[in-house]
């Protein structure tokens, strides 16, 4: 690993304060993704500000919104007695996600902050434009199983890897951000970037900004609700396909229903037109494999990611499923 | 497994071979802020680059006051400084659970934590279990279960198994698989594994 300053800070103003003086700085928090991508040389900041220090950990209740601090880890945020009652579907996916000494760990915004798993991404000889622009896609004529079917631009079809930002996508949570400037939200579904012509951008924070912590709203989705992760071993690996799917049922029929799928896209990838759909209609099997039809609508495969496109709606169809017969 | 983060002689400090040596000479081996600093006659930060911070933390009740580079990690520091080798290094990558080790009570991968981070923690690793020559009951568990074969996952796996039973995780083989997860074992040892857990559970121990 090539060396690096390192400072550590107590509060959010004085790491914002470092964070500006330095362009080639980068805030540390659990560093399980940093500290690896800076070990294979993908990532080299010339400083680090060690955050863990700035009392942002707290999960508590405000109003009929749940605050989570942005340092919280997430097993805090997953055994968090308010989350498992209030935002079971959170609880999930993060348990889905990492190994339990990797949750330990890692926080809400370095979760937010993760990388592509992309292995033209983290292998360095290989040509990647998210890692370094102009250097073309290795995955688009390569090995691309793990790869994007949604919102794929021509320059990378690398994908989100966060189980955990699934949920929040499909909880309608609000990001809050902080600069010298003072704060502002941002709606959680707006974070995160599609690749487009600027690949090497993953989500909208700005330069001069810190994650302070998230606002969920408190919903009806707590009783019917499923995160279903598929992935190439029962535990402990990245999704080939994830969905995060939620109810809101009276008599059979949907009053509420969120849907966001993992694995897919560059982005948490909200069903918007599916929800839309479902809404107001009787929680069938028909109902759901139309709605998984329309999700799939505009999606594209680039040969060893094909099956996504038969994997995808069948994981949206058993994932609806499960959250409906959960009561 | 490479150690390059292994540092070389303790001889003359870096710092003070950095003030002796020319600029031109450490460049090559230099970070770009490094390159930055010295055209522009930085010498302080060219020097702060390589400055060691200092670390006191607690490893198995021992108090530890030292100084440390930035860029090593936990890993490296308790196996190359504080000669620990029990905590392995696999991947490094914090892919096999190998570098298991608990700070202040919980769980993590030694590997992709930096030692700098953990200042003012208590860690504990496999060499801190045993009570004298009394093994620690996940140990003795492991030996009568065979809970290994070539064993260089063992002390992670160890580490993890002990800190699986007092999180609560241990309800059914399959919550224990889920929650051991992290740990790799290339001989295949998981039926045994978690046979040691179920009966160290079982066993009703503080441990």
């Amino acid at each position: 690993m090539i060396n690096f300053q390192y400072l550590r800070t107590t509060t959010a103003k004085s790491a914002i304060a470092l964070l500006v003086k330095d362009k080639n700085a980068k805030f540390l928090a659990g560093g399980t993704n940093l500290i690896d991508l800076m070990k294979r040389g993908v990532t080299a900041p010339e400083k680090l500000i060690d955050i863990n220090h700035v009392p942002l950990k707290e999960i508590k209740q405000v109003g009929n919104k749940i605050h989570i601090g942005a340092l919280a880890s997430n097993t805090a945020v997953a055994d968090h007695v308010l989350i498992k009652e209030k935002l079971p579907l959170l609880s999930w996916a993060l348990q889905a996600g990492a190994s339990a000494q990797l949750r330990n760990v890692a926080t809400v915004g370095g979760n937010m902050m993760q990388r592509t798993r992309c292995g033209y991404f983290y292998d360095i000889e290989m040509p990647c434009n998210k890692r370094q622009s102009g250097t073309g896609c290795g995955a688009m004529e390569g090995f691309n199983r793990m790869h994007a079917i949604f919102g794929t631009s021509e320059q990378c079809i690398a994908v989100h890897p966060s189980d955990m930002c699934i949920a929040l996508v499909a909880l309608d949570a609000e990001v809050v951000l902080a600069s010298t400037k003072g704060e502002r939200k941002m709606l959680f579904k707006d974070f995160h970037r599609l690749a487009g012509d600027t690949p090497h951008l993953d989500n909208n924070l700005k330069a001069d900004e810190m994650i302070i912590g998230l606002e969920i709203p408190i919903n009806n989705l707590a009783k019917n609700y499923h995160y279903l992760k598929v992935r190439d071993r029962a535990s402990y690996a990245f999704a080939l396909v994830s969905v995060a799917a939620a109810f809101e049922i009276a008599d059979n029929k949907i009053i509420d229903v969120r849907l966001a799928m993992g694995g897919v896209a560059h982005k948490p990838w909200r069903l918007t037109a599916s929800e839309l759909f479902l809404r107001g209609k009787e929680a069938s099997l028909n109902n759901f494999e139309q709605a998984a039809q329309l999700a799939m609508k505009d999606a594209k495969g680039f040969g060893g990611n094909d099956f996504k496109l038969k994997l995808a709606p069948n994981t949206i169809i058993e994932a609806l499923n499960l959250a409906k017969s959960k009561a | 497994m490479k150690s390059s983060d292994q540092k070389p002689n303790q001889g003359d400090s870096r710092r003070d071979f950095l003030k002796k040596s020319s600029v031109i000479t450490a460049v090559a081996l230099t970070p770009g802020a490094a390159i930055k600093a010295a055209e522009n006659n930085a010498d302080e930060r060219f020097a702060e680059l390589f400055e060691k911070i200092p670390l006191k933390l607690t490893v198995n009740n021992k108090a530890y006051q030292t100084t440390v580079e930035p860029r090593v990690t936990l890993l490296d520091y308790l196996r190359e400084e504080l000669h620990l080798t029990g905590t392995k290094k696999g991947c490094d990558h914090g892919q096999c659970g190998a570098c298991t080790v608990h700070v202040d009570g919980q769980r993590i991968n030694a590997c992709l934590s930096l030692a700098v981070m953990n200042e003012g923690k208590k860690i504990t690793t496999i060499e801190g279990l045993a009570n004298g020559d009394t093994l620690h009951p996940m140990q003795a568990a492991f030996i009568k279960h065979d809970g290994f074969q070539c064993g260089y996952c063992t002390p992670g796996q160890i580490m993890s198994a002990v800190a699986c039973v007092r999180e609560g995780h241990t309800n059914s083989r399959a919550e224990i698989s889920e929650y051991m997860s992290g740990n790799i074992c290339r001989c295949g040892a998981y039926p045994n594994i978690v046979d040691a857990i179920i009966e160290v559970k079982e066993g009703g121990q503080t441990v």
